[in-house]
């Protein structure tokens, strides 16, 4: 019973990881049809930027309220660098999906670079907080905290996210975006702006993965945001695009898949598992769980 | 039908197919044979080339390095039959690739078959993978189609780094074993030979690729990338040719796989990642994608610079020193100030030599 209530929790806590990456994917999929092969590298950013803040920024340190401000600070470089890039190379490629995918599979190869040349290609120790290094006991299984963290860090994001799309005015124009975007711009509304907001918003959940995976992982390495994004990428797929509860559902379901096979199939299995239910999924429901038809 | 199509907005950059281009002199007909009879000879200059490469050409690292570049060039070729022809954007063609690799590398191996056995089993088993991942696929397009093909190649980068059985080495790769060999693949000083071979695969694939596109599957399949609704308005299966087009890059991919095991000499689990999908990315649309030379260019360039940046990189300041960083850069300058990369090189130096040798006449 304690093991399976610890793999459901370690389970759980993985797919917070996935979710927190894959909102992000979904939306600016959703919305501007931008398959975004650099949230890895804003993944990276934020798990770098509160690395960095834990040591440098003035009032942030690697425990307690120190730690929440470098992680702030985290997410908005998250989020800022998420901005900057739909601004400077994303919005020129406006309504070219294949030219935007190679700009963001440039950056992504070169953002990597340039984060492995700035701090070297091996981890590094991220700080990690007195609490989350701890473990509670919950039905008879000690559950790591830093687990905990990631589900409810997930759960708070999916939360708000949900209710800024809605009940603000932003969030309706983001859905109707996604819905139909030509009828959007055709109301008069500038979409762009919310493909701006959409990125930036995407930017700091990665941002927060990076964060809080760095926690949960111990260490920080310029290539863990990739490794992460493939995963994502199958979430988003099963999910259905555009779709942030699509998305939460089947982050739920491929972490959960993937703890439980690793645990009781060999090392790997799970993983394995994981694609064969992305294939299954394809070739029962090809739009995903909930969302719309998955074309071009 | 290709010249009647719009070029929709999805479809990548589209270059005039060779074979639609104005009928070139008749003397630059044989300019692909020239350059190969060049390529053939090469192995028997002595010319150093300072800056370029350490030492004269013919040292067997050199020829090596080239065999390297040919074979990418080859692969690269092999990714444009999907990317440049049909506009099918794959992010797993590294897959079909490594399993032509490991597959001949475990056969030989740990199952003591001689190569060419191995590499024939390797191939078709390949191909065979390639048509049923492809049948899967195939049913999403677009955007979901390069996401499901990257998911399938993380399974083979998962199979080969978990080292099932002992089979693949793991992290640390496995160096072909070189009972099965034939004698003349094997030492330094054959390393000619393998360089031969590569710049055979590179023929090979050049002759596959663009005979498919002047065929009349191949103006199918350039309707594909153009508008693929209208070709289904036409009666015909867009499916079933873009599954012939995955299956057909990914036999070449494979075949491109066995050639590279024999040149370096073993698999390493570097040839599963999604990184080296990406890079052929970059090869074909550095190169210009859709075209006979584009792709084979920017793979050759691309390994060689690679490479190249590698060796320099102890000199070079800061971020110049990570080769990923310098062609990331460029890639993402060439997606914005040059589309259609180097095959349309000429076409956009014409106008300008031409202001230029107006302007004294003036």
């Amino acid at each position: 019973m304690s093991t399976f209530v610890l793999l459901t929790l370690t389970g759980l806590g993985l797919a917070a990881l996935y979710f927190l990456v894959a909102s992000g994917l979904s939306l600016v999929f959703g919305l501007a049809d931008v398959l975004n092969f650099a949230h890895g590298l804003f993944l990276s950013v934020g798990a770098y930027a509160t690395w960095w803040a834990a040591d440098h920024l003035p009032g942030a340190g690697p425990t307690g309220f120190g730690f929440v401000l470098a992680a702030a600070f985290g997410v908005v470089a998250g989020a800022a660098v998420a901005a900057l890039v739909e601004l400077v190379l994303i919005r020129p490629l406006y309504s070219r999906t294949i030219e935007q995918v190679l700009v963001t599979v440039g950056l992504s190869l070169a953002g990597v670079a340039l984060l492995q040349a700035t701090w070297g290609a091996d981890p590094r120790p991220f700080p990690r907080p007195e609490w989350t290094r701890g473990v509670t006991g919950i039905g008879g299984a000690n559950i790591p905290n830093a687990s905990l963290l990631l589900v409810l860090a997930a759960a708070a994001v999916l939360a708000l996210l949900l209710l800024f799309l809605r009940y603000t005015r932003v969030g309706l124009v983001i859905r109707a975006g996604v819905e139909n975007r030509e009828m959007v711009t055709a109301l008069g509304i500038d979409v762009r702006k919310a493909f701006t907001l959409v990125f930036a918003i995407g930017g700091a959940a990665a941002a927060l993965a990076g964060a809080l995976g760095g926690v949960y992982f111990g260490s920080v390495s310029p290539a863990q945001g990739g490794s992460l994004l493939i995963f994502a990428f199958i979430v988003v797929v099963i999910g259905g695009m555009g779709s942030v509860v699509g998305s939460a559902y089947a982050a739920v379901a491929v972490g959960l898949l993937q703890q439980f096979v690793n645990y009781y199939g060999t090392a790997g299995l799970g993983d394995i598992c994981v694609v064969a239910l992305l294939a299954i999924v394809l070739l029962v429901r090809p739009q995903g769980i909930a969302g719309r038809a998955v074309t071009a | 039908m290709t010249q009647a199509v719009p070029v929709s907005a999805e479809a990548p950059p589209a270059a005039t197919p060779p074979e639609l281009a104005a009928p070139k002199h008749r003397l630059t007909a044989f300019a692909p044979l020239v350059v190969l009879v060049v390529a053939v000879l090469l192995p028997y200059s002595t010319l150093p080339l300072p800056g370029l490469l350490d030492g004269a050409l013919n040292e067997p690292g050199n020829l090596q390095l080239l065999a390297v570049c040919l074979v990418f060039g080859g692969l690269a070729a092999s990714y444009d039959l999907l990317f440049g022809r049909t506009g099918l954007l794959s992010f797993g063609h590294a897959l079909y690739f490594a399993a032509g690799i490991y597959g001949t590398d475990v056969l030989v191996t740990h199952g003591g078959l001689p190569l060419w056995q191995a590499a024939v089993f390797a191939v078709v088993g390949s191909t065979i993978l390639a048509t049923l991942l492809g049948a899967i696929a195939l049913r999403t397009a677009g955007i979901a189609f390069a996401m499901v093909t990257l998911a399938f190649a993380q399974v083979g980068a998962i199979l080969v780094a978990r080292d099932f059985g002992g089979l693949t080495g793991g992290e640390e790769g496995l160096p072909l074993a070189s009972d099965g060999l034939p004698a003349f693949l094997l030492g330094v000083a054959n390393t000619v030979n393998l360089y031969w071979l590569a710049l055979a695969y590179l023929a090979v694939v050049v002759l596959v690729v663009s005979r498919v596109a002047a065929s009349p599957t191949g103006r199918v399949l350039a309707g594909l990338r153009d508008d693929e609704r209208r070709v289904g308005v036409l009666g015909l299966d867009p499916y079933r040719y873009k599954l012939v087009a995955f299956t057909l890059a990914g036999a070449l991919a494979a075949l491109g796989g066995v050639v590279y095991l024999l040149v370096v000499g073993g698999a390493s689990p570097h040839v599963t990642s999604s990184e080296l999908t990406l890079s052929l990315l970059v090869m074909v649309v550095l190169g210009g994608p859709g075209t006979r030379w584009g792709p084979v260019l920017g793979g050759i360039l691309y390994m060689y610079l690679d490479h190249r940046l590698t060796s320099l990189s102890a000199d070079l300041p800061g971020p110049l020193g990570q080769p990923l960083f310098v062609l990331g850069a460029i890639f993402i300058l060439a997606v914005y100030f040059f589309p259609g990369g180097l095959a349309s090189l000429k076409s956009r130096v014409a106008p300008i030599t031409a202001a230029l040798r107006r302007k004294p006449a003036s």
